[in-house]
């Protein structure tokens, strides 16, 4: 346990540490407007309706500065539709999100310079969220210069404190992305990233498109930046084995809400929701060998048709009638543990 | 003893690219008994896929098999002419891909894809064929398979697709499935029912299996027998216990200590210096040289396959027998 970064072990209380980032009631909905034939056949009376998804319903969740949250999900969970909305990319449908007490968001207009650049974020493939047709020192440079984190002069030096910083040799400034290896591009996406001096990084599935040997490289890059410039993540994956080594604290999301948020051995060590608990059993593991899977039942629902009450009930070995009507609430079940299960009252 | 579903023996495919020959496959050997799975790992670019298209003979010019044997039981497929493999595909050695799609065709219902499967292998009706069909996708757990055999492709989730493609591997009961990589694009929990129908169909048929991944955890909680191959070689194979509690090779050791785990959380993880090499002109000598920790004037050379304890084979000068330091990796 003497391991355990500092920060790790001061998280385990994180109510008493004043967030960084507080989202409230953080709600997404994309509507699917309905084109001319459709409107026209509303109108004489088809039963024809625009398309919703609630992608993210409802979300409450402050980060500790220093801490590092996982955010784990499975695909159409509202991760990353989350994770971008802190990242003042998308903005939210209803709700508010504050960084260090200034809103992200100001009427779906991203707010002040300094907050949107205090939050940077690292995307899921390192081919695609890179300029092919810029070379590195432009990619990392540019955001600095523009932004005057840096006086223009000093831009080529600062460039080449950043890569070292990384693990990126200095010489290659002048290449083009196609000349690096995927895990050497998420090493420029991340530079890029820290150029302009962010508090607070949004990594939405950073490594998941990385091989297993590069990945370790990956996340102890992360784990080092942590310590040296004191920052702040929200580590987005569906690997939970990787949230479990990285996060302070991991909150579970099934289909836009949020079911557990829990400090990380307590979640693993003993799961309260029964998706948490299905998760878990199912993540493969070294040390479980030629186990039988034991797999819940049913498909992930459509997000465009969820079911009522509980999301989950239908998968649920424990169901009862409650779950199919009423939604269960986020409620907090032990000290710093909150989960939305009908089963705790 | 019986003799192996498959035995591979020195097998080697190479590319012919302008740019020189990429030994993708060079020199790799094992064997897969009836019912039993074999993991087969490595990272992208160390030719796990290759090695299974070989099999199957799947493999496109400018590659091409340029030695080594591939005996399925008892006969040689390198030497058979496409039609003789033809026949085999699909009824006694079948394949499932990562991506479903490429097992399944856009734009025919999946009954057509189906009963094709069956009527190109064996002599039934199509009332008959269609009942196998029917039959399969019970079998992989699909929900109301009469609806589902007159649907599309694009009208099934991911998960669903890739159970379709596991049906129609399974549709002949073949002796042989090569699985490449089948779990990866998908959720965890749709993973844990694909692993399941998986196991499950194997011991119930006895159909060997070779189950190609970069995820060790897959194959820790699958496999009866593992392959460890880096830049076109197995560099260590054995029983999956032997392998995963006590890595002889130096890349296996630093594999398995890279994979995060619940033993070492927040601690740095162990590291592979650099990344692997290009199989472009590769030198000669142990390919693993340049990362690794142990390697000497000996490494130069290429070295031979050796046998370590609990009956592995490691490709190695300096093979880990040390068993407590690996013990401390894992626990």
């Amino acid at each position: 346990m003497t391991a355990l970064p500092q920060s790790a072990a001061a998280s385990r209380t994180p109510a008493d540490r004043r967030p960084l980032l507080e989202a409230k009631a953080v709600s997404k909905r994309f509507v699917k407007r309905l084109d001319l034939a459709g409107r026209i056949a509303q109108r004489l009376g088809a039963a024809v309706r625009e398309e919703v998804v609630h992608a993210v319903d409802g979300v409450d969740l402050s980060i500790g500065a220093g801490e590092v949250v996982g955010l784990v999900g499975e695909s159409g969970c509202g991760k990353s539709t989350f994770g971008r909305m802190v990242a003042g990319i998308l903005p939210p449908t209803t709700g508010s999100l504050a960084f260090d007490g200034k809103p992200v968001w100001h009427d779906g207009k991203v707010g002040a310079k300094e907050t949107t650049l205090a939050i940077q974020m690292i995307f899921q493939d390192p081919f695609a969220s890179l300029d092919p047709r810029m070379r590195v020192e432009e990619i990392i440079g540019e955001a600095p210069r523009v932004h005057g984190v840096v006086a223009r002069r000093d831009v080529a030096d600062y460039v080449a404190e950043t890569m070292i910083r990384v693990g990126l040799d200095p010489d290659f400034r002048r290449r083009y992305p196609h000349q690096f290896s995927g895990g050497q591009r998420q090493r420029i996406g991340i530079a890029r990233a820290l150029a302009v001096k962010p508090r607070f990084l949004v990594c939405d599935e950073a490594i998941a498109a990385l091989d297993v040997s590069i990945q370790a490289q990956v996340i102890n890059l992360f784990m080092d930046l942590r310590q040296d410039l004191d920052l702040t993540y929200l580590f987005i994956s569906h690997d939970l084995s990787v949230v479990e080594h990285i996060a302070d604290r991991v909150v579970i999301m099934y289909l836009g809400r949020v079911v557990e948020i829990a400090v990380t051995e307590d979640i693993f060590d003993a799961p309260n929701h029964p998706y948490t608990q299905a998760l878990l059993s199912e993540v493969p593991r070294l040390d479980l060998r030629k186990r039988r899977y034991h797999p819940v039942k049913g498909e992930i629902p459509s997000p465009l048709d969820p079911p009522s009450g509980c999301h989950f009930h239908p998968r649920c070995p424990h169901a009862t009638d409650r779950c199919r009507v009423e939604r269960p609430a986020l409620r907090e079940i032990a000290a710093g543990r909150w989960s939305a299960c009908h089963l705790n009252d | 003893m019986t003799a192996p579903t498959l035995e591979v023996r020195d097998l080697a495919t190479h590319f012919f690219t302008r740019e020189g020959v990429v030994k993708a496959v060079d020199g790799v050997s094992f064997r897969v008994g009836k019912g039993e799975v074999l993991g087969l790992v490595g990272e992208s670019g160390s030719g796990k896929t290759i090695t299974g298209f070989s099999i199957l003979g799947l493999v496109d010019p400018p590659g091409r098999i340029t030695g080594g044997e591939i005996l399925f039981q008892g006969r040689d497929l390198v030497p058979l002419p496409e039609r003789e493999r033809r026949k085999l595909r699909g009824s006694k050695i079948a394949m499932i891909f990562q991506d479903p799609m490429m097992t399944l065709n856009p734009v025919l219902r999946v009954d057509t894809q189906m009963t094709e499967a069956v009527l190109a292998h064996r002599d039934v009706s199509k009332a008959r064929a269609l009942e196998i069909a029917r039959a399969a996708l019970v079998k992989v757990g699909i929900p109301a398979p009469d609806e589902r055999l007159s649907s599309y492709p694009h009208q099934f989730s991911g998960g669903m697709r890739q159970r379709v493609a596991i049906a129609i591997a399974f549709l002949n009961e073949p002796d042989l499935i090569v699985a490449d990589e089948p779990t990866t694009a998908l959720d965890v929990t749709i993973q844990g029912q694909i692993l399941h129908e998986a196991q499950t169909l194997c011991r119930e048929t006895g159909t060997a299996m070779i189950w190609i991944t970069h995820d060790l955890a897959v194959v820790a909680g699958l496999a009866d027998h593992i392959c460890v191959m880096y830049a076109g070689r197995i560099v260590e194979q054995g029983p999956i216990d032997a392998v995963l509690d006590h890595p002889a090779h130096p890349y296996t050791h630093g594999l398995i200590g890279s994979v995060p785990g619940r033993n070492q959380r927040g601690r740095r993880l162990f590291q592979i210096p650099g990344m692997t090499p290009s199989l472009l002109n590769l030198p000669a000598g142990c390919a693993f040289r340049s990362r690794c920790p142990r390697a000497d004037a000996a490494c130069l050379e290429e070295p031979p396959i050796g046998t370590a304890s609990h009956g592995r084979q490691v490709r190695c000068f300096h093979p880990h027998e040390a068993v407590a330091e690996a013990k401390q990796v894992l626990t």
